[in-house]
């Protein structure tokens, strides 16, 4: 039998995370495809009781302790490391989220074991585990080879079905108790997202505005689309960054998740971090001056051309068409 | 306090990227590079924390095309110490960029029971694993990433750690640490040329001699490709006028106005 494919389970604020159903699901056809076991760890205190939506796996490895909530790396990579240890566990599977970020790279200095970063696909071949990779934005697949199947896999969010990782029948729980020593990182609160005067997840219509609005200025560009369409503005992270738009306004990795009637990308590259918070946007219409911008891609309206140009003309003639 | 950004030079992506004839690796012919844009923010984070605590910033970077200008422009903008190693940065993955940076610590005494070591939190080539986790293994240190504000006291700092939603933790750090810096609590600040210019008269980029390491690349990479996408937008042609008349009628047939 192949050495077990082991899931590190992810969990905010008492919510199993999407991702973690993503990568069980993955890991299940990995795991029949090779014939291991899966497992699962879930780590932080209440943690037993989540640990019965974690079906999908073989076992649940659980280390119900309040000092593993939102927990270092290095905190979480030692009970991993025990957990490997333990079970013999042959490919590692982390999310590539803000809160597992650092987890797999820190197990991978930790135990030599290689990391494959960003992957969108994984499928076994004999005995070897190949990845495929999303690097540079979007704009490069790597496919990479783990030999022996052994490694850790940090997987993209929203790459995989996270229906198929889900499961009515609870698992097995195996209960760690493992000492945690003092962390030099110490969780002190969390900082609620900012309420801004506009929620852009209930938007049926949202004007996205990217790295191409060039300005602050002609972000009101955006704005008069928007105020005409009855949506709001929204905006990937370099905008954000440059202080053009309050958090509230972010869509991606760090910001809000959207689903509009229909989200305008705006000079927005389509980078994997934007693309995660509004991929399931019902229509989404791509503005872009590269025509091989990855947004384009996933698109389903595109135009090659400048916002800056496009933006007043067709505000006009949405206000005409509306009368 | 003792502030170490690490600076890393990425292909920009605004430039068409091809793939090079080994089929594994990116074409550098025709790649224009710039600074890696959570270092630029980790930059600032600790131009910023020097300006409220006091303290020295030195920046260090691997050699890469552009990347005396992106130094000179660090010292510009208030660091400093410039350092380059000179090694190929475009042939080291980030296990093997960790290795020779925690020789670089180790070697030079360099770590300080006020230190903070300030990489970007990722970078877009991070295909073996971010360096800030790598590092801090390595360094025996203590890390956080996803890092958007950071508040210096003795001996430890505070720093807002990004979620998901708009959701951030406030985390207590002990020194000397590794924070991966995802954005500063300020946009970048801007340096006229002039100014870049002047530096690069008056001072020097200082160069850390290192081995390099045995093995660069740790994975087995069998291909790197542009992806074939799944589906294309419909793609709408004309001039401003007609792709405007076409942009409302989907907005129209989407029953949005």
């Amino acid at each position: 039998m192949a050495n077990p494919i082991l899931v590190l389970a992810e969990q905010l604020r008492g919510e199993i995370s999407d991702i973690t159903f993503e990568m069980l699901g993955v890991g299940r056809a990995l795991a029949s495809a090779v014939g291991a076991p899966l497992y699962a760890v879930l780590l932080g205190s209440e943690a037993a009781p989540l640990a019965a939506k974690l079906g999908k796996a073989d076992k649940v490895f659980v280390a119900d302790n309040p000092q593993l909530n939102l927990a270092p790396a290095a905190t979480v990579t030692a009970v991993l490391k025990t957990v490997i240890d333990q079970s013999q566990a042959g490919l590692v599977l982390v999310g590539c989220t803000n809160v597992s970020l650092g987890i797999g790279s820190t197990l991978a200095a930790q135990t030599g074991l290689p990391l494959v970063n960003f992957c969108r696909a994984a499928r076994a071949d004999g005995s070897a585990i190949q990845l495929t990779s999303q690097l540079f934005g979007g704009k490069i697949l790597s496919d990479v080879k783990l030999p022996d199947g052994r490694g850790i896999a940090c997987l993209y969010p929203g790459a995989f079905p996270a229906d198929d990782g889900k499961s009515d029948q609870a698992p097995p729980v195996e209960k760690l108790d493992l000492p945690v020593e003092a962390p030099k990182v110490t969780f002190k609160q969390y900082i609620e997202p900012e309420t801004g005067d506009v929620d852009i997840t209930k938007q049926n219509i949202l004007v996205g505005v990217g790295r191409g609005i060039q300005s602050q200025d002609n972000v009101q560009l955006a704005e008069d689309l928007a105020q005409v369409l009855g949506g709001a503005v929204c905006a990937s992270r370099p905008v954000i960054d440059q202080g053009w738009q309050p958090l509230s306004r972010q869509v991606g990795k760090s910001g809000m998740t959207v689903k509009p009637r229909v989200y305008f990308a705006l000079g927005i590259s389509g980078a994997p971090e934007h693309w995660e918070g509004m991929q399931n946007s019902l229509c989404i219409i791509a503005v872009n001056t590269d025509p091989k911008a990855p947004i384009f891609d996933g698109a389903h309206i595109g135009v090659v051309g400048d916002v800056l140009e496009l933006l007043p003309v067709l505000t006009d003639k949405v206000k005409a068409r509306k009368g | 306090m003792n502030l170490y950004v690490l600076l890393k030079m990425v292909p920009d992506t605004v430039e068409e990227l091809e793939v090079a004839a080994d089929g594994k690796s990116l074409d550098s012919e025709f790649l224009r590079f710039k600074l890696s844009e959570p270092d630029d923010h980790a930059l600032e984070q600790a131009l910023i924390l020097k300006e409220k605590m006091g303290g020295k910033v030195t920046v260090v970077a691997f050699d890469a095309p552009e990347v005396d200008d992106v130094l000179f422009t660090a010292l510009a903008k208030g660091a400093d110490r410039a350092v380059k190693i000179p090694l190929n940065q475009a042939s080291l993955g980030t296990v093997a960029s960790a290795k020779v940076l925690t020789e670089f610590f180790a070697a030079a005494g360099a770590l300080t029971s006020d230190s903070l070591l300030l990489p970007g939190s990722q970078a877009i080539d991070d295909l073996e694993g971010e360096l800030a986790p790598l590092l801090a293994a390595a360094l025996k240190l203590p890390y956080i990433g996803v890092v958007c504000g950071v508040t210096g006291d003795a001996g430890k700092v505070t720093v807002l750690k990004e979620f998901a939603g708009g959701l951030r933790g406030e985390f207590e750090v002990t020194l000397p640490a590794v924070l991966g810096i995802q954005s500063a609590e300020k946009p970048p600040r801007y340096v006229p040329v002039a100014k870049v210019r002047a530096v690069m008269k008056s001072a020097q980029i200082e160069e850390a001699a290192l081995a390099s390491p045995e093995q660069p690349i740790q994975l087995d990479i069998e291909r790197m490709y542009k992806p074939e996408a799944a589906g294309r937008a419909q793609m709408i042609e004309g001039s401003t006028e007609e792709v405007a008349d076409q942009l409302v009628e989907v907005l129209a047939k989407n029953s949005v106005i």
